[in-house]
């Protein structure tokens, strides 16, 4: 029933926590996002209460993301790529392929025609391609988040990063810096260098195939731009693309 | 020299010693206590996802203590050989060569979580953690001496033959610089569609070269009747177990692939011997007895998969609780099957040339098709909603091609496959979290 409240989504992630409150057509109605604290556990039944006390009673929990075993109450527990794949479709209604760059980990996801997982790939254990390798090189640069579209849109062209090791690419961007590079073109080949690598990790997609994406990093339209033009199609940010998956995990409960 | 004959008669006489006394006499009391055990537990249920455990496993666990323990004294008394995994270890049986599996041996020491440990010391010698886990945790174990079974017996003769991969030629390389003693290899071509006869004549003459030096080392020759027998003897073991393992394409499988990853061990190490064939025999028969009586390796099999490449040794257990919880279940291995589709080839009419193509045709010395048409082969036959492929780290030449094969698996046979990125050896190379967090949302692509 639409504007009712029926269910509460939680997405604990590397980097921020999510939750949120949807109606029975899937409209987020209230929402939370905090950095992820240690103790999940407390931080997540805080939140919970404090969204149920502003409901006047409990809703059934979906919990997912890396700390979803540590929700205490979850109605049912289930694994990011199913609940972003949920979100995904609920916010596109069609078949779609659903890049989700979170803070740990990249993932690539078929969304089918009923919504299910058709497949899916994820970057290797290791940061690079994530937000959290963004996160780092940014943090390096003393380049606020909110500041890099600018930077990036300066750009008369990329200056390559050839590395996406977290740890090798800000080696990289040092020596850049160290070189006299304008700082706008080593953030616009940033970006570059770590589309390519998302869009090898999709592999090759149908002519047809529409792009979704989804995850805090969406929120960066330099990423974004980046992307489209490592895929060769129009990217879509999803309507509040850091609460997908706090929303699938809300939909598997409704 | 008397002195030297009687330290070898000392050897020999503690060698026989265990191998028909201390061992069967340890077998008896461990199996005694275990029956104990049994009795204290008689009508209680195990907990958990799984089924009955198999009766057959602690025979397993017998005939290989047996074995290691015998190795411990075998230097000095009967001649030792280290062999790899795909060595045609007919030749060297009836020589009396005490065979140690250095593969097997650090499959063990993966199970025991202590690969890092080992291989950290090779490493410091400038070995490079890229290499397999296998040779790490092997020439870690030789060069600091520890390894989880006692003792490994020294090596006489080294025996590499490369139809699993390159990396076996430079371990044994390795080994024979640091146990001065000789390397015979056996370099199977890699066969693209079928093997020509210039390949099998080219294998055929290294295996004469090998029957020469084995037979230099060990101090006589076998005979032919004597290859003749122990090839029955490899054959009716391979056949065996390839019956322990088509069990499986019952519903439910009586055992789960992850058991067989371990009662893989005696078709590896102890192939062309008795007690080898005897313990399928009698696995074989409990797990058509579990058929029968319609008992599962996992209580609530819903899905049945396929599992390509090694298994992650240190993780087995973990993995398949996770997917037993579940009710999955690997009903079938590309790896287990590799060792019984031996079986067929291997003829003792004739011997050597026999073992030629057993040797050759196996499944890491053949082109992507023919690997691609094993699997989907085996999907098949044991009715296989989903695939594991295992990318693992250690094992580059079975971990090649397996993004192509999960297109055409998926493609062609219309079920789910995963491709799992890890290691068989070194949980240095594996996020857990992150492993069991995929095979999650693999198996919720099931719902």
């Amino acid at each position: 029933m639409a504007n009712e409240p029926v269910a509460i989504g939680v997405d604990v992630g590397s980097t921020t926590c999510k939750v949120v409150v949807i109606d029975g057509d899937g409209a987020i109605l209230d929402h939370r996002v905090e950095p992820t604290h240690p103790r999940i556990e407390q931080q997540t039944t805080r939140l919970i209460g404090e969204l149920s006390a502003t409901l006047g009673r409990a809703l059934p929990v979906g919990a997912t993301g890396y700390g979803r075993q540590r929700v205490f109450g979850a109605t049912r527990v289930l694994t990011e790529i199913t609940c972003h794949a949920r979100g995904a479709f609920c916010r596109v209604g069609r078949a779609a392929v659903l890049v989700d760059m979170g803070g740990q980990d990249t993932k690539i996801i078929r969304v089918g025609d009923d919504g299910a997982v058709g497949d899916f790939a994820m970057n290797d254990k290791c940061a690079a391609g994530t937000g959290r390798f963004l996160e780092v090189i940014l943090g390096r640069l003393q380049v606020p988040f909110d500041e890099v579209w600018l930077h990036v849109s300066r750009a008369d062209h990329g200056i390559a990063v050839s590395s996406t090791c977290t740890v090798f690419a800000e080696s990289e961007v040092i020596s850049l810096v160290a070189e006299g590079q304008e700082l706008d073109g080593i953030l616009r080949g940033l970006h570059e260098s770590l589309a390519k690598r998302v869009a090898s990790l999709a592999g090759a997609l149908p002519p047809d195939a529409s792009v979704v994406m989804s995850g805090g990093v969406a929120l960066n339209a330099a990423m974004v731009r980046a992307l489209s033009s490592a895929l060769r199609r129009e990217v879509r940010v999803l309507p509040e693309p850091q609460l997908v998956g706090a929303l699938g995990a809300a939909l598997s409960v409704r | 020299m008397i002195g030297v004959v009687g330290k070898l008669g000392r050897r020999r006489l503690e060698y026989e010693v265990v191998k028909r006394l201390v061992g069967p006499l340890l077998t008896e009391v461990e199996s005694a206590r275990a029956r104990v055990k049994s009795f204290r537990k008689r009508g209680h249920q195990p907990k958990g996802p799984f089924g009955p455990p198999l009766e057959s496993a602690r025979k397993l666990k017998e005939l290989m203590t047996r074995h290691y323990l015998e190795g411990r004294y075998a230097d000095g008394a009967v001649p030792v050989a280290w062999v790899t995994s795909g060595f045609p270890v007919e030749v060297l049986r009836p020589l009396g060569f005490h065979a140690v599996y250095p593969e097997n041996h650090a499959a063990l020491c993966a199970v025991q979580r202590v690969v890092p440990h080992l291989s950290e010391a090779i490493e410091q010698q400038g070995y490079s953690r890229d290499l397999c886990s296998y040779p790490r945790a092997d020439l870690g174990s030789v060069v600091l001496q520890e390894t989880p079974v006692g003792r490994l017996p020294r090596p006489d003769l080294l025996c590499c033959c490369t139809n699993i991969c390159q990396t076996t030629l430079y371990w044994y390389r390795a080994l024979a610089a640091h146990f001065h003693v000789p390397l015979v290899l056996v370099d199977p071509p890699f066969v693209y569609g079928e093997a020509k006869p210039h390949h099998r004549e080219y294998v055929r003459d290294q295996l004469e070269e090998l029957l020469d030096v084995a037979g230099k080392v060990a101090g006589r020759r076998a005979t032919m009747d004597e290859i003749v027998e122990v090839t029955r003897l490899a054959r009716e073991g391979t056949l065996l177990w390839g019956e322990c393992l088509a069990e499986s394409r019952n519903r439910p499988a009586p055992w789960t692939g992850i058991d067989g990853f371990f009662h893989i061990a005696p078709i590896v190490a102890l192939r062309g011997k008795p007690e080898c064939n005897a313990y399928y025999r009698q696995l074989r028969d409990e797990l058509r007895h579990r058929v029968d009586k319609g008992i599962g390796g996992i209580r609530d099999e819903r899905h049945r998969l396929l599992w390509d490449n090694l298994p992650i040794w240190f993780d087995v257990r973990g993995t398949a609780t996770l997917l037993a919880e579940r009710g999955f279940n690997f009903v079938c291995t590309s790896y287990t099957n590799a060792w019984a589709e031996a079986g067929s080839r291997i003829d003792p009419a004739d011997p050597l040339g026999s073992a030629v193509i057993a040797y050759t045709d196996i499944i890491l010395n053949q082109d992507l098709g023919k690997r691609y048409a094993t699997l989907a082969r085996l999907a098949e036959e044991y009715t296989c909603d989903g695939a594991v492929l295992h990318s693992d780290r250690s094992c580059k030449p079975y971990s090649i091609g397996q993004l192509d094969l999960k297109q055409r698996l998926a493609k062609d046979l219309g079920i789910k496959v995963m491709v799992l990125e890890a290691d068989h050896g070194d949980p240095r190379a594996y996020a857990v979290e992150q492993g069991h967090g995929r095979l999650t949302a693999f198996m919720e692509s099931f719902a």
